[in-house]
């Protein structure tokens, strides 16, 4: 674990869609062995700083600096990005019919190994490791077979972005509102398998609405992120904090003390 | 519109060279006198000719079709050059030593195995360029065990009661404005007879190749499959890219007796024009069979990828009792091509069942439209029909259309249609992306997983051709 280069490293980022600013100066490093959780209130911009990162072709980023392991993340494409270990969670995964689901996640973990200059696996290969992986996140056998997330419930959907993570074992990875459409059970479990997927040398950056997710997965560092702009940033207590009394307190405090 | 997509659909056709080449070509025009023209240079018996005429004179009283949602500057027929041919310096090739070396380039940088001996086993082909057939292969093979697989012209000359017993047998002269001007004009195309009994021990296959930039291509195929007879046929084409459109109206006749069996598949890549949908090839195909006999199917398979303008309903004619017809399409079209295609299956004998799959992705400016009908005769106890009709669109200006067309007349049959339409957008895209996978393979990916049914059916070394064909056609278009 490198105690001085952070692994990610936001400057002063700016993005926009279609025009419109949505990220209006982001200053965020995230280290290696951390757990940071971006929470605010809806349409403060916190999934955009997911999609941004990840390179979603919509968004332009129209300022500021990031580095990924000190590398210029915005001269990757979008896989290149996910191949050098960036890995996003979608809040609502997309379904894609025709293309099964083991065949997708072989050719992503393929993709990945080549890269990385390992060995791709075979069919036959794939299918061993994948049976031990599906067990990290209780998923049934025969969704392997089965379309990408056709036809998958909320829960099995966000199951199955936690496969893939774990079929990725990405450096950071960014969870966008993992919790939504999930019950109580499911959380629980997805919560646990991405606890013992996080190590000294990883990264997870949380990106929630609701502090309930933060009691399985427990973050270091917590962000509250509205209007584009982090108002405020602290240990997890701030959670709890936010739990009782909501987001309005924040945003006033920042209006009190003039933005940044 | 984001760039991937637009990168990924945008690739260059790569069979768009013209090969230089001395033709032996008619004047532009039609008339009588050409027909007489063709008919003499192809030295055929009266009969023909008088089969050409009668086509030529009933063609005269027909007007263009225009319900199909296809839009495009009708072709003017006099400045079409109806017959060209490579000039040969014998009238016939005896061997292959003696065809022009640079028509067997051509062929050699299409890929198509006109070389016994070099080729790969299993394949029988038969070249036609132009107006005339260039070689056949394996003839002497198939011979043995009874198969006649040559040119559509030496089949007039080596076999005259066969054609005259089936051309036009199931795809009449006067059948429609195409197929009555192909009657008219045809000059040459593939003729296969497989005996009664026989399973044809290879695939057999015609490439075409329209060179000449004024010539129209008239091909004319027959397939006579006798009674538990099989055979697997292969089509494929392309032509050079020119910026003016050239006319291609051809007719397949399929006639399947008792317990016989013929599968069709077609692997269409003629020019499309380019972005701007300037030039590619009108194609305006007329292909039926017909299974006479009980028990007997017949299967279209094609993946359409190429032409500008294309007009195209193989279809079945279910006459036996118990025949199964079969129809399983993917047309891609991309840029501003548009297609109107699908098929007709017409149940007339009893337990008769018939199934469609088609697969239909438009991309950039194009327009893609199913147009496909079940017909259920009175007297078609217990038919079953299976429809299957999905679309998908790539970006934002391109546009799917489906028009089924059910007339049941029998009160035990059984139709069935299911239709979807899908979206290869920025999400499914990005989706791929962030899991590593670059934007090329995912619309690969996600294009194979669309046509699996279809390419399942397609012979195995044209499946492999047709996924690669698809990727190729695609890349640049995702947006």
């Amino acid at each position: 674990m490198t105690t001085g280069v952070p692994m990610l490293s936001i400057k002063n980022l700016t993005a926009s869609i279609h025009g419109t600013p949505v990220l209006k100066g982001i200053d965020l490093e995230i280290k290696a062995g951390e757990i940071h959780a971006i929470m605010g209130p809806n349409g403060s911009g916190k999934s955009t700083l997911g999609k941004v990162l990840a390179g979603h072709p919509s968004y332009e980023v129209t300022g500021g600096e990031v580095l990924f392991e000190g590398q210029n993340l915005f001269e990757l494409e979008a896989d290149a990005r996910a191949r050098a270990g960036l890995f996003m969670g979608f809040q609502h995964p997309i379904e894609v019919p025709g293309v099964s689901n083991a065949s997708f996640l072989r050719l992503a973990y393929n993709k990945k190994a080549e890269a990385e200059g390992r060995d791709e696996l075979d069919p036959l290969e794939f299918d061993d490791f994948i049976h031990e992986k599906i067990k990290l996140v209780s998923m049934r056998e025969e969704f392997l077979d089965r379309s990408l997330n056709e036809g998958f419930s909320g829960g099995e959907k966000k199951r199955n972005e936690i496969l893939q993570m774990a079929v990725l074992e990405p450096k950071l990875a960014i969870l966008d509102e993992l919790d939504s459409g999930l019950d109580i059970d499911a959380l629980r479990v997805l919560g646990d398998a991405v606890n013992k997927l996080q190590r000294a040398d990883r990264a997870l950056l949380i990106i929630t609405h609701f502090p309930r997710i933060l009691e399985t997965i427990q973050p270091q560092f917590v962000h509250v992120l509205s209007g584009g702009r982090i108002l405020k940033s602290s240990g997890k207590e701030l959670a709890v904090e936010l739990e009782e009394r909501g987001y309005d307190w924040v945003l006033e405090e920042a209006a009190a003390g003039g933005a940044r | 519109m984001s760039t991937t997509l637009n990168v990924v659909t945008g690739q260059d056709y790569k069979y768009g060279f013209v090969t230089d080449i001395e033709a032996d070509s008619v004047a532009p025009g039609l008339n009588e006198d050409v027909i007489r023209f063709i008919s003499a240079k192809k030295g055929e018996p009266d009969w023909l000719l008088e089969f050409r005429l009668k086509a030529y004179r009933h063609w005269l009283t027909l007007a263009e079709p225009d319900w199909a949602k296809v839009s495009y500057p009708r072709p003017d027929f006099q400045k079409i050059v109806y017959y060209s041919a490579p000039k040969a310096k014998v009238a016939k090739y005896a061997s292959m030593d003696e065809v022009d070396p640079e028509l067997l380039r051509t062929f050699e940088k299409l890929g198509v195995p006109i070389n016994e001996q070099a080729s790969l086993a299993g394949v029988a082909v038969d070249v036609v360029f132009d107006s005339v057939s260039v070689t056949t292969t394996y003839k002497e093979k198939l011979a043995t065990v009874g198969i006649i697989f040559c040119s559509f012209s030496e089949a007039v000359r080596e076999h005259p009661e066969l054609i005259k017993k089936y051309l036009g047998s199931v795809v009449p002269a006067a059948d429609n404005f195409y197929a009555a001007l192909n009657s008219a004009v045809f000059t040459d195309g593939s003729f296969v007879f497989i005996p009664k009994g026989v399973t044809c021990p290879m695939d057999l296959s015609t490439y075409f190749r329209i060179n000449n930039k004024e010539s129209g291509q008239f091909e004319r195929t027959l397939i006579v499959a006798e009674e538990g007879a099989s055979v697997s046929y292969l089509e494929g084409c392309t032509a050079p890219q020119f910026d003016t459109n050239q006319l291609h109206a051809a007719v397949v006749e399929l006639v399947a007796l008792d317990h016989a069996s013929i599968k069709y598949s077609t692997v269409q890549n003629w020019y499309a024009g380019d972005k701007n949908g300037v030039g590619g090839i009108f194609n305006f195909v007329t292909k039926r069979g017909l299974c006479k006999g009980k028990a007997s199917r017949i299967s279209w398979t094609q993946v359409e990828t190429g032409s500008a303008i294309t007009w195209k309903y193989p279809s079945c004619i279910l006459l036996g009792d118990d025949s199964i017809g079969e129809f399983y399409s993917v047309a891609l079209t991309n840029h501003k091509q548009q297609a109107d295609t699908g098929t007709k299956m017409v149940h007339i004998g009893r337990n008769t069942k018939s199934t469609i799959i088609s697969k239909g992705i438009s991309a950039g400016e194009s327009s893609n439209s199913y147009r496909g009908l079940v017909k259920v005769q009175p007297k078609a106890e217990g038919a079953r029909n299976f429809s299957q009709c999905d679309s998908m669109l790539i970006g934002q200006a391109c546009s799917a259309s489906t028009f089924p067309y059910i007339e049941v007349q029998n009160r035990s049959a059984k139709v069935e249609h299911e239709a979807t339409t899908s979206k290869i957008g920025e999400e499914q895209l990005f989706y791929f992306q962030q899991r590593g996978i670059p934007a090329e393979e995912a619309i690969s990916m996600i294009i194979n997983g669309f046509c699996k049914d279809v390419f399942r059916e397609l012979p195995m070394e044209f499946a492999v051709e047709a996924t690669k064909l698809l990727s190729l056609k695609l890349e640049g278009s995702v947006g």
